[in-house]
């Protein structure tokens, strides 16, 4: 016992950066400097929310027309995924806040399990828009259901699958990117980098994983819920 | 300073430790509130259908932000920029759709 203490504490000297007055500071430091990325995160999204809103006011009906294709059991059981997994990330983060380093390679494990699991429905989802030419481009096809609203109908639907596409796109290469690092803390943390003194890594993984849950949130109900119509 | 994170003194850990209890009360309100908010879009309440699920999902954002990504633990120099940041995102579409819902006034007759 007294020999691991030891050595964590010179893995924290050792992580401790020269122009950082003490471990606190750094922490702080660092997990502020992963705050301003995520906040650069959100006006990046933003950019994407905003077209969604101006396009969303102006072609409402196609809006309703295009969401109907969405399937709502898997766009809910992906959001309960996501949920879970930010369960097993938040407490991966407190294992290694309290040093016990193979409970949190575990969660970890089971956060990327939960991730892949994402990816998967995701998938199939994306391939069954895909086979119905549900793909903004040459070969998008779109049946209206409502005569009502014929031939621009279809056409502006397809500004809905583009953002459908671009949104969902971007939020699971976030996914992927989230993934890579998860696998690198769990290779970091089997070789002992983390210590309840240093784990700032883990800690700024985390928030990354939370943010990328925290866009999901939005993206269900503004894609997938537009209208009762289902 | 009363808001910079805590020594834990049991584990020596920098930073503030959460119960795990409370992440799970957390992980429980949040699946609620997605089967809420799937249940309630089948309901049609015409308008209100978006501000409800918005609400929802601002609620489930607000519960990840705080717990999970420990603001509420963070420090006030985090928590206002994070503050700053929805306030900016606010102002992005606020001001563009003050063009958008506004352009249509200026082709009414009289104009």
């Amino acid at each position: 016992m007294a020999t691991s203490d030891m050595g964590d504490i010179q893995v924290a000297e050792r992580a401790l950066q020269h122009h950082f007055a003490d471990m606190e500071q750094q922490r702080e430091t660092s997990s502020f400097g992963m705050w301003m990325f995520l906040l650069t995160e959100i006006m990046f999204f933003g950019g994407l929310f905003c077209a969604y809103l101006v396009y969303r006011a102006s072609y409402y009906h196609a809006f309703v027309e295009g969401s109907q294709k969405m399937n709502i059991t898997l766009g809910a059981t992906n959001t309960a995924v996501l949920i879970c997994s930010s369960l097993t990330m938040a407490l991966g983060v407190r294992a290694a806040q309290m040093g016990k380093r193979k409970l949190m390679v575990v969660l970890l494990l089971i956060t990327i399990i939960f991730g892949f699991g994402f990816l998967g429905i995701k998938a199939v989802e994306y391939h069954e828009h895909w086979v119905n030419h549900e793909f903004p481009g040459p070969n998008f096809h779109f049946e209206t259901g409502d005569p009502a609203h014929p031939a621009t109908d279809a056409q502006h639907t397809e500004i809905y699958f583009s953002l459908y596409w671009a949104m969902t796109g971007l939020h699971a290469l976030h996914m992927v990117i989230g993934i890579g690092l998860v696998a690198w803390l769990v290779i970091a943390g089997l070789m002992g980098a983390y210590t309840p003194h240093y784990y700032n890594p883990v800690e700024n993984v985390g928030l990354y994983w939370h943010f990328v849950d925290l866009v999901w949130i939005y993206l269900f109900p503004m894609l997938y819920l537009i209208s009762k119509k289902h | 300073m009363a808001e910079r994170a805590e020594h834990n003194e049991e584990t020596g850990s920098v930073g503030h430790i959460a119960p795990a209890k409370l992440y799970v009360a957390i992980w429980a309100v949040l699946m609620v509130l997605t089967l809420t908010t799937v249940l309630v879009s089948m309901v049609d309440i015409g308008p209100m259908n978006i501000v409800v699920a918005l609400v929802i999902a601002t609620i489930k954002g607000t519960l990840v932000v705080l717990f999970f990504m420990h603001l509420r633990y963070s420090p006030k120099l985090t928590m206002a920029t994070v503050i700053a940041a929805v306030f900016w995102l606010f102002l992005l579409l606020s001001l563009t759709m003050t063009d958008y819902l506004t352009r249509a006034w200026s082709t009414y007759p009289g104009h």
